[in-house]
């Protein structure tokens, strides 16, 4: 009898074992994302409801809609959407490109070749901070490089952070710069799965370069370009930093006339110098909304895209 | 969930403040001994001048150790608000700006109150302007500005223009206007790259600060749009711009620290912690620099306040040594190493303090011009956003330097952006 219940209750542990240890397994990171992840998704969403003023002792008053109301009559929401979505293209876009290119550069047989395969990521290591300081020295007005070197060329200085168009190239340049070898290394890490046979196939066939990298290597790299897509896109548009640090007037405004603010950038004025809580949660998820629907629209496109290469 | 990066950050640090809360009042009944190890954080913007003041202070005090962390002006405040408002990562002593302080007074009680003790040494604008409304003192009061204008000698002889300190001052002594004209004709034989002042920002301050009212009326309320005071400044600041004077420069900025090294402009409104900052960045022109008074007579811009707010771990340590800080001998110390005012008119009297010259100043009798400066001084009322308003106005400016807007559409919008600020 003790046998027997020993046995049962051996067979139920084990069974336990087998059915509860994976959830256990994986509960840190589940843990992790309600504290970090979840949970403030699911708080700003109900602070933005609210008019809620932090410093006031975080005084709060139920106010149902009317913060998205407002924000879709405040200039300033969509001038900063505005500018969010063509700093976005200006970087994007280049970049990803120019990533593609130097992968598939970085691909061939080269002297030094991990040695450059190192360097294109050493943008990506340095700090964005000293980045942004050292490149808004370069575009600066009265003694930056950029403008010296285009009046050797005899183009008039430029004040890169007065005009839209001006600031716009400007921060997008810095983007573009710390993350085009990121992207181009993960495009590396997946050229160099696609069979050697095609290329030596299709140099049998006397396919020039440029065929096999748009015949080959573009269609072979789908669904890392719909990947890579999709996460500049999400990081392009909560762009901040760069703005931010872009501005000599250390204010959240993004230039004397809010030429380079970007949505983020509002999201952080409203929160953090106005204090309208409220408001700025409910700039956030109008965010996280718009970054969900161009993720939506780029993957569609992307996979078109690549599809028509086949 | 990315663009909720910052509201997790404030949750995760409201977080973390719960649990420092937490272990704090454990140990806060060791904190009153006088033996214990002790690191204070003085957290201040711009440069008060206090290093060899923490030697003082920790050579007397062997268990305290200061650390003192500067941040940009408008990052250093919007940083204290966001520590006040999520309670915690404030220092335990901050400084705060006449700009900011109307602020703070609104939330006194966030800060320790400092009480009534010290009251007859100080000003009595400046004691007033960081009293909250329920009596309790929320800041001792560090400098004042005062108003004069710093200038460039040597920068004024070569275009020709009289360059002795007397001389100058006569010449824009009645007024803005005259002080423009001047500019017109330094303008017209200037060293290449040189312009009149730094920038319209800066420009209007000085003269704002002269006005009766500034921003806001008694009762809080914002005036920017209606005050023929302002709308005078305004109009005074667009001339000097549109006379091509401006080099267009945003004050303390990284092009703005280029300009001094760059002799980018003749003269800049000085009020007397401005010398500070020319002291810091100008060093190649010691003795090219002199002072003169400003157009139109007295007036103050800017003068900080040292807080200490109650999340601070070590409230009555902190509250000593910023006593201490502010008390009369280091006010005077202060003038006499870095330029920085005293708030305290005591001071003003002393013949080491009423007749020090400056030999950055080309020994500007810089004693007696910001001390008679200072007593003449018409203190203005300062509204709860005042530097927001300030910058507002600035990016106002720098719209019409930039040749993006005229002065009415420009002033339009400055107009409605206040009013924003103050919903």
């Amino acid at each position: 009898m003790a046998t027997y219940l020993h046995q049962a209750r051996r067979a139920g542990l084990s069974r336990l074992d087998t059915k509860g240890s994976p959830y256990l397994y994986i509960l840190p990171f589940f843990l992790l994302f309600g504290a970090f992840g979840l949970f403030p998704l699911l708080y700003t969403a109900y602070v933005s409801f609210n008019d809620w003023d932090l410093l006031d002792s975080g005084s709060h008053r139920w106010v149902g809609l009317a913060n998205y109301r407002e924000m879709l009559q405040d200039a300033y929401f969509w001038n900063a959407l505005g500018n969010t979505l063509s700093i976005w293209v200006l970087s994007t876009v280049p970049q990803l490109l120019a990533a593609l290119w130097i992968a598939h550069l970085l691909n061939h047989r080269l002297r030094a070749r991990t040695t450059l395969r190192m360097g294109v990521l050493l943008p990506n290591v340095t700090s964005i901070v000293a980045v942004t300081i050292v490149f808004t020295q370069l575009f600066g007005r009265d003694f930056g490089m950029v403008n010296w070197a285009l009046g050797l060329v005899g183009i008039g200085p430029i004040d890169w952070q007065a005009n839209t168009w001006s600031s716009h190239l400007a921060i997008s340049f810095i983007v573009a710069w710390r993350w085009t070898g990121y992207n181009a290394l993960i495009y590396l890490a997946s050229m160099q799965a696609i069979p050697h046979h095609l290329y030596e196939a299709a140099d049998l066939d006397g396919a020039s370069q440029a065929q096999q990298f748009r015949r080959i290597t573009v269609p072979m790299l789908r669904p890392t370009i719909i990947f890579t897509t999709v996460i500049s896109t999400i990081g392009g548009l909560q762009i901040m930093a760069e703005p931010l640090l872009f501005a000599s007037s250390q204010t959240p405004t993004g230039g004397s006339d809010r030429q380079f603010q970007t949505v983020a950038l509002f999201m952080y004025e409203q929160g953090f110098r106005e204090f309208r809580f409220g408001y700025a949660s409910a700039v956030a998820w109008t965010l996280c909304l718009v970054i969900a629907i161009f993720a939506i629209i780029n993957f569609l496109l992307t996979r078109r895209i690549a599809k028509d290469e086949d | 969930m990315h663009p909720n990066r910052l509201l997790r950050l404030a949750a995760a640090t409201l977080a973390a403040g719960v649990l420092l809360t937490a272990c704090g009042t454990g140990t806060e009944g060791g904190s009153g001994g006088g033996n214990e190890k002790i690191t204070l954080n003085v957290n201040l913007f711009g440069n008060f001048g206090y290093q060899d003041l923490y030697a003082e202070y920790q050579k007397s005090h062997p268990n305290i150790t200061i650390q003192e962390r500067t941040a940009a002006y408008n990052d250093h405040h919007r940083d204290l608000i966001t520590h006040l408002a999520t309670g915690s990562g404030a220092g335990d002593i901050e400084g705060v700006d006449t700009g900011f302080i109307a602020q703070m007074r609104e939330r006194g009680n966030l800060f320790v109150d400092l009480g009534k003790d010290r009251q007859s040494e100080y000003l009595d604008w400046k004691w007033a302007a960081s009293l909250a409304k329920d009596g309790k003192q929320v800041g001792y009061g560090t400098d004042v500005g005062g108003l004069a204008i710093c200038y460039r000698r040597d920068l004024f002889e070569k275009a020709g223009m009289p360059f002795d300190r007397d001389q100058v001052s006569a010449a824009w002594g009645s007024g803005w206007d005259q002080y423009i004209e001047f500019g017109k004709r330094y303008a017209a034989k200037a060293p290449a790259g040189s312009a009149f002042f730094d920038g319209g920002g800066q420009l209007f301050n000085a003269i704002i600060g002269q006005a009766p009212v500034g921003y806001y009326n008694e009762d809080n309320a914002i005036v920017v749009g209606t005050s023929p005071d302002v709308r005078k400044a305004w109009d005074l600041t667009v001339k000097a711009i549109q006379s091509n004077l401006s080099a267009k420069l945003i004050g303390s900025s990284q092009e703005w620290n280029n300009g001094f090294a760059k002799d980018q402009f003749a003269t800049i409104a000085c009020p007397a912690w401005m010398m500070t900052k020319i002291k810091d960045q100008a060093k190649h022109a010691a003795g090219k620099w002199d002072v003169a008074s400003v157009p139109g007579g007295g007036g103050n811009w800017g003068g900080s306040y040292l807080t200490v707010p109650k999340q601070g771990k070590h409230i009555e340590e902190a509250k000593k040594l910023a006593a201490w800080l502010t008390a009369p001998e280091q006010q005077a110390k202060v003038f006499t190493a870095r330029g920085n005012l005293p708030s305290i008119p005591a001071l003003y009297d002393k013949p080491d303090i009423a007749q020090y010259k400056d030999a950055f100043f080309n020994n500007a009798p810089v004693g007696q011009l910001f001390t008679t400066a200072a007593k003449q001084l018409k203190p203005q009322h300062q509204g709860p956003r005042a530097g927001d308003v300030q910058t507002t106005i600035r990016d106002a400016l720098v719209r019409i330097e930039q040749g993006k807007q005229s002065s009415d559409e420009s002033w339009k919008q400055m107009v409605s952006d206040v009013e924003r600020l103050a919903k």
